[in-house]
């Protein structure tokens, strides 16, 4: 979707301000959220694609307006109430109140370093053989859908070339919907900056994006 | 809300907000709260930036482990049992003496956190995010990087499964190092592409 999280080439917010040494947390609260997020991910009720979409599904406003793990924590309980965990009852008296779904697990404190060290490979076959080479150039499809895509809006539309062909991983505008993980071969494509910014781009420049075979065209 | 601050107290909204939050899923079984305390551990104190140092040390001082981590990062980093959760797929990128990389995710903030850790809240940010890749040399300014006009700039975009690992140049006046002493020199933003490898001293 073209929502508040595709960022790429907005104008406006202003410097990078990068910090010296600066801690991975700003607030005691934010170890809680980034815990409360992996360990209620690891109920196993919903996949990445599905939490990044419930992440750019937030009002512009409120996007713009949230922290990081702001973001996060909002987004999480869109999907908690979404696959029956908690309820706006819940929320509302800050504790439970309601009954909930059944996890197919819950991540316990000695699983934890197991879990984190094994991640979730999402490189799956494909019975089909990849349609691109490297070297081949491509189109990549100009399209606005309303689903979850990871095709950024600076990218669509554009000539650019195959550079390296990737495995075959889970394709996130259907997994992301409960639509089955369908896998695709995902393709380097490398784009020149005057291709993609047009006038008064660096001419030293060049952007690559990885691409789901779906979202290119021969060119 | 500001955010400059690193106390947790109960008139802070938010704090307020992610406490209701761990505590009704606690309460229903959901989740276990000591597994929440391993996690922040393990990215506290034990995954971070020191473990990609040591894939580019090792990169540097060893051509045949180079080769390797250029056509096979995931099994060249698994080899150094740095691997995990959102480094399950990994590609590392070489500078040179004509290019420079340097790795954003526009559309969230994916970022290697097996050999990194997690990413600083800049990268996580609008103006990284917004910036990286119309106006790379702009933002390389803000940390204090100018590169020289004929360098080329090739942005990676982590728009798929892929994490990225920049591999900075091996700094002059280097040779004889042992990997330890070399790793001291690569710094977390080098291996992002917002800086380059400390010069010896």
């Amino acid at each position: 979707m073209n929502g508040p999280h595709d960022l790429g080439g907005q104008m406006g917010f202003g410097p990078v301000a990068p910090e010296k040494d600066e801690p991975y947390f700003h607030a005691a609260w934010e170890r809680r959220a980034l815990g409360v997020t992996l360990t209620a991910g690891s109920m196993g009720a919903w996949n990445i694609d599905e939490s990044r979409h419930a992440r750019e599904s937030l009002h512009p406003a409120d996007y713009y307006a949230s922290s990081y793990y702001q973001i996060w924590i909002k987004a999480l309980e869109m999907l908690l109430k979404r696959h029956g965990f908690i309820t706006a009852q819940d929320l509302k008296a800050g504790t439970a109140v309601d009954p909930a779904a059944t996890p197919k697990r819950v991540l316990k404190a000695e699983n934890v370093p197991a879990v984190l060290a094994k991640g979730g490979p999402c490189d799956r076959p494909v019975a089909t053989p990849a349609r691109f080479k490297a070297g081949d150039p491509v189109r990549t499809r100009n399209f606005n859908p309303t689903g979850h895509t990871r095709l950024p809006r600076y990218a669509r539309g554009k000539h650019g070339k195959i550079e390296a062909v990737r495995d075959g991983f889970v394709f996130p505008d259907s997994n992301a919907h409960g639509h089955g993980e369908n896998p695709q071969w995902v393709y380097t494509v490398v784009f020149e900056g005057s291709e993609i910014w047009g006038e008064g781009a660096d001419p030293t420049l060049t952007v690559s994006i990885d691409a789901w075979e779906s979202y290119l065209e021969p060119a | 809300m500001s955010h400059d601050h690193d106390h947790d107290n109960e008139f802070d909204p938010f704090a307020a907000r992610v406490r209701a939050l761990e505590t009704i899923l606690t309460q229903k079984g959901l989740i276990d709260p000591a597994a929440i305390d391993v996690i922040v551990d393990t990215y506290e104190t034990k995954i971070g930036p020191r473990n990609g140092a040591r894939v580019v040390a090792k990169a540097w001082s060893d051509p045949a482990y180079a080769d390797w981590l250029k056509r096979d990062a995931t099994a060249a980093i698994e080899s150094l049992d740095y691997t995990g959760r959102q480094g399950e797929h990994m590609q590392a990128v070489f500078n040179t003496q004509d290019t420079h990389n340097l790795v954003v995710c526009t559309l969230c903030s994916c970022y290697p956190w097996s050999v990194l850790g997690l990413p600083p809240v800049w990268y996580k940010a609008p103006p990284y995010r917004s910036r990286a890749v119309i106006d790379p040399r702009g933002v390389l300014e803000e940390f204090g990087l100018t590169l020289p006009a004929g360098t080329k700039i090739r942005v990676w975009d982590s728009t798929a499964e892929l994490r990225y690992l920049v591999v900075p140049m091996r700094p002059e006046g280097t040779e004889g190092w042992s990997e330890e002493r070399l790793a001291e020199l690569v710094s977390r933003d080098a291996m992002i592409g917002t800086g380059l490898a400390r010069q010896p001293a």
